[in-house]
């Protein structure tokens, strides 16, 4: 019950995580028509930048300077390289993102070098937020903080007692997505730079003819954008890992996100986001392969077949290529997506 | 009628979300016959346009083609029955010369698919019938030239050839005048008059000199559906239509025929 | 406009000399760069070549964008290994000039059943599916092992067989022949679908996919078959590549693969059938060659792709088509000092960044070498302020005069075009 709980847990702050990302992506999508390839790679550049800060001055002066830093570098780019080869078509823009996602990934590397670099959570953060404690006697508890040693084990044999804690950092990624997504959305609705948005999303030409700014609105969505991928690093990169692969692994994700949800959808991105988020989170934890399920309905293989890698693999191997194999099941059933509204 | 309409729409219906554009319309246009659409602003004609020729499905409705359903079916299914339109906003290959642009476009229709095993070089039927395209739209002194580089007026040329190449019986044409000058316009009507011969034809128009000198009947589309279907004086003396109008398209009418 | 002499396109004498000495070429090559290294290196753009013409097919000729074309060539370099194996093993009588076709036909398997999939969708999202598959076959090499061979890969010996006329293929002179004729007559086969109804039919949906739809050809299908042919050819450069290296590792379908194809096929250029076999030459002196010279060869890719795409979005071979118009209508030789002017500046602000580049790799990786490096015959000290802010000077300078000298050519590449134009429409007026 408890592995449930706390792998739904995970696997909702790994989904909000991967919103996080995906919102800013079909936001600059929706407006400009360009899926920004280099969206992961803004999701990195936070992390580092956020590491380099903390190093100086602390982890919360870099939570809040990294986003920004990041967003700058978005606008900036927008306005002199993006904006140029707007009127090519959606091809080369697309392919001005990508060679860009490559420029990052240098000059990351040239920078910070090629091994992981140590990015820690601030000390507040770094125990769990609350810890589940199930006892075979009395039942389910919830302490906040970290449980003693002493409860979770139990000198008398017959006393089964499972502590599981929820890690804060995870606790933290949900509540700053959650606070993001409010957010956005206030701004969205309630704002009149929002009404704004919202208005050359569908018609840019008459909002500019409305005498609005709009190249200027593109490069302050396009900023926005990587700056709320900046802010995802920061929270991803201290919370898993900070290296130079960590954007291909997360940016091949929100792509299928975007196009599992529907391209264009805002909401499509959330329930497709949280659906892999807890999939995979789930999947990872899943130690049954084909093998042993037929097992364990009675079924014993012959020799040849039982050592075939391929059935042995367990789902948990199988967790990384489970978004992929969703993607091709929802364009074989559903090529709109999930929810889709734009087509291209 | 032993012969099936060429046309025939039978309460044909087409809603966006929670309004209705195309609300019942009706129209039985015989094969030769030369049909004009027109109606107010807003009254569905590209619309009505899109739901023959493919391009979107109706919300209810049929449409039929020589007596066969076409409702629902996918434009390129549509085409190879036999039907032919062209674009409001010119649609042409622009990367292809005007050649090319008409070579492709008489392909299917002379069998040659997706084959990738012949040479185009080599196919003389096609080639044949493109140049005579290219006669007939006197467009010879462009011939190499790429699609997206030519006048505004000769895209709209190229834009009936690609239309007219694969041969359709049917031949629907979305506002082909649109932009242009008084001259151009007298020059392109007699060149759909010229290939039009024997085909059924319906037009859109705006210009009312275009549609009494063209049209052997008119439709009048208005808020989605066809209020009158007549020869075209019996149109101008139609109470419905003239209410319709408020009397300002058959000012220009009158005026049009003053100039004939 | 006076039309060519071939009205519809079939291939004059012209086009046969250019072939000639083209397949001449190829032939005659290694007897003047006869070094090991040179005939490896012209063995690889072979396959490279080939490679990247089908990945053109369909970004250039359709329009279609894929993040994964490297799973088409990789799987056709993975079934030719197992082929080769099996022919050494016995299993498999076919010859081993033959393997190649092998790997065409695995890359065609492939392409159909991936291809239905992918050609469902057009443009974003059709390159999102290709990452999508890219991402997931590359995932799996670790999980097939029987298959992929997990970290190592699966190797073969290509000495296997009867050997014909003494051809053992064992030396790499030998194989360069065979794949030297594997790329022209692959090279052939794909011109020629440029001038088939589908590959025409192809440019049409590459530019204006929707009336394709309204002449009575169905955009799908048209993209699906292309696509089937294009894979066929990725799986033919495949097994060439399975016959070169005797070995396959998951790298062969992996995204940066994919990816060098993409920059390299555009930075050739993509609007001309020639332009890939530019950029897989440049592809492979640039892996073989520029690697060596400098650590930050990627880098300086990445940025020159920027540029490219920013500036030229033709490739190189439209900046030599463009100057070659220009030059038939007599006009190149007052261009020629601005373009002598921008190289010199450019070179001089290139120069001062790749002194800045340099110096962050030494601090980085060399730093125990001390802190001084040589670049371009300038000793740098990358631990004082002079030199760091020396370069970005000269970066700042070279670039700042580069921006000028642009100007003032942008300025005479318009009054050249615009002579040109004028020339053009003279001699389309009637006589």
């Amino acid at each position: 019950m408890e592995f449930f709980t706390i792998s739904m847990l995970n696997g909702l702050s790994y989904g909000l995580l991967l919103f996080m990302l995906s919102s800013g992506l079909t936001l600059i999508f929706s407006m400009m028509g360009v899926l920004n390839f280099a969206h992961a790679s803004f999701y990195m550049v936070g992390a580092y930048v956020a590491y380099s800060i903390a190093r100086v001055v602390g982890f919360w002066p870099g939570l809040f300077i990294a986003p920004f830093v990041v967003a700058v570098l978005g606008a900036a780019f927008e306005r002199y390289c993006l904006r140029r080869v707007h009127k090519f078509g959606h091809v080369p823009e697309l392919l001005i993102t990508f060679g860009l996602s490559f420029v990052i990934l240098e000059l990351v590397q040239l920078i910070w070098g090629r091994i992981a670099v140590d990015f820690p959570p601030p000390e507040v953060l770094r125990g769990p937020a609350f810890t589940l404690v199930n006892s075979s006697v009395d039942g389910m508890h919830l302490l906040w903080g970290a449980a003693p040693a002493a409860m979770c084990s139990s000198a008398d044999a017959a006393v089964r007692i499972v502590c599981s804690p929820f890690p804060a950092t995870r606790g933290f990624m949900m509540f700053i997505a959650l606070v993001m997504l409010v957010a956005l959305w206030l701004m969205l609705t309630r704002t009149r730079i929002g009404l704004v948005i919202q208005s050359a999303l569908t018609h840019p030409e008459m909002v500019e003819a409305l005498g609005h700014n709009v190249p200027r609105v593109f490069m302050l969505v396009f900023g926005a954008g990587a700056g709320l991928a900046g802010l995802a690093g920061v929270i991803g990169g201290s919370t898993f890992v900070t290296e130079p692969s960590m954007a291909g692994a997360v940016g091949s994700v929100i792509f299928v996100v975007v196009v599992v949800g529907g391209m264009g959808s805002l909401a499509g991105a959330f329930v497709a986001s949280l659906l892999i988020g807890v999939i995979q989170t789930f999947a990872v934890a899943l130690d049954y392969s084909v093998v042993t399920a037929l097992r364990s309905i009675g079924v014993t293989l012959g020799p040849a077949a039982a050592d075939s890698s391929f059935l042995k693999l367990t789902i948990a191997q199988v967790a990384p290529i489970l978004p992929y194999l969703f993607l091709v099941l929802i364009l074989i059933f559903r090529p709109k997506g999930l929810m889709g509204t734009r087509e291209d | 009628m032993t012969t099936p309409f060429a046309i025939e729409l039978k309460d044909l219906r087409k809603s966006f979300g929670k309004t209705e554009i195309i609300r019942g319309a009706n129209l039985a246009v015989a094969p030769g016959e030369r049909v004009a659409i027109i109606g107010p602003n807003g009254a569905g004609k590209s619309t009505l346009f899109n739901l023959i020729s493919g391009r979107m499905s109706p919300s209810s409705g049929e449409v039929q083609l020589n007596g066969r359903r076409i409702d629902g079916l996918k434009p390129y299914e549509i085409s190879r029955m036999g039907l032919a339109r062209s674009f409001q906003i010119t649609n042409i290959f622009g990367r292809l010369s005007v050649f090319e642009n008409l070579r492709c476009a008489v392909l299917w229709s002379l069998g040659y698919k997706y084959a990738f095993w012949k040479f185009l070089a080599g196919l003389a039927d096609a080639n044949e019938r493109a140049e005579q395209l290219l006669a007939m739209l006197k467009l010879e002194r462009k011939r190499d030239t790429l699609a997206m580089n030519l006048t505004y007026a000769e895209q709209r040329e190229l834009e009936i050839g690609i239309t007219i190449a694969g041969g359709a019986d049917v031949v629907l044409l979305d506002e082909p005048t649109a932009g242009m000058s008084k001259s151009e316009t007298r020059r392109f009507i007699e060149l759909i008059r010229k290939v039009t011969v024997g085909r059924t034809l319906l037009t859109v128009e705006h210009d009312m000199g275009v549609v009494f000198g063209l049209a052997d009947k008119i439709a009048v589309l208005v808020y989605g559906e066809v209020i009158a279907f007549d020869v075209p004086e019996a149109v101008r003396a139609n109470p419905r239509v003239q209410e319709a109008y408020l009397g300002s398209v058959l000012a220009d009418a009158q005026t049009a025929e003053a100039g004939h | 406009m006076k039309p060519p002499a071939n009205r519809y396109g079939a291939l004059g004498p012209r086009d046969l000399i250019v072939w000639g000495i083209a397949a001449a070429a190829m032939l005659v090559a290694p007897w003047l760069f006869s070094s090991g290294l040179a005939v490896t290196m012209l063995s690889q753009m072979g396959i490279t070549i080939v490679a990247c013409l089908s990945f053109n097919m369909l970004l250039g000729q359709g329009g279609m964008l894929s993040f994964g074309h490297a799973v088409y060539s990789g799987l056709g370099s993975y079934v030719a290994i197992h082929a080769l194996k099996a022919i050494g093993g016995g299993t498999l009588a076919i010859p081993v000039s033959l393997i190649p076709l092998v790997g065409g036909f695995a890359g065609l398997f492939f392409a159909v059943l991936f291809g239905f999939v992918t050609t469902k969708k057009a443009g974003t999202t059709f390159a999102m599916i290709t990452l999508g598959i890219s991402e997931l076959v590359g995932a799996m090499v670790l999980m097939v092992p029987e298959f992929f061979g997990g970290e190592a890969g699966i190797a073969a010996n290509r000495v296997v067989g009867k050997a014909v006329l003494g051809i053992t293929f064992g030396p790499q002179i030998q194989v360069y022949y065979l794949l030297a004729v594997y790329t022209i007559v692959c090279t052939a086969g794909m011109y020629a679908f440029t001038r088939t109804p589908l590959g025409r039919m192809l440019n049409a949906v590459r530019d204006n996919p929707e009336r394709v739809e309204f002449i009575g050809y169905s955009t799908q299908r048209v993209r699906y078959i292309s696509f089937i042919i294009a894979g066929f050819f990725a799986g033919v450069a495949g097994g060439m590549y399975a016959l070169n290296f005797e070995i396959a590792t998951g790298e062969v379908v992996g995204a940066f693969r994919s990816g060098l194809y993409l920059f390299f096929t555009f930075l050739g250029g993509a609007t001309f059938f020639f332009g890939p076999i530019i950029g897989a030459v440049l592809l492979v002196l640039s892996f073989v060659l520029l690697s060596e010279i400098t650590k930050a060869w990627l880098l300086y890719l990445g940025l020159a792709f920027l540029l490219m795409v920013m500036f030229a979005p033709g490739g190189i071979a439209s900046l030599i088509m463009m100057n070659w118009r220009i030059a038939k209508f007599g006009k190149l030789r007052g261009l020629l000092a601005g373009y002598a002017l921008l190289a010199l500046t450019g070179a001089v602000g290139f120069f001062g960044v790749a002194a800045m580049i340099e110096m962050i790799y030494h601090l980085q990786l060399n730093a125990d070498l001390g802190p001084t490096l040589r670049f371009a015959g300038v000793e740098l000290n990358v631990q004082t302020a002079a030199s760091w802010l020396g370069a970005f000077a000269v970066a700042l300078v070279g670039f700042g005069l580069f921006e000028l000298a642009r100007r003032r050519f942008a300025l005479r590449w318009g009054e050249v075009q615009g002579q040109i134009e004028a020339a053009i429409r003279a001699r389309e007026e009637p006589a």
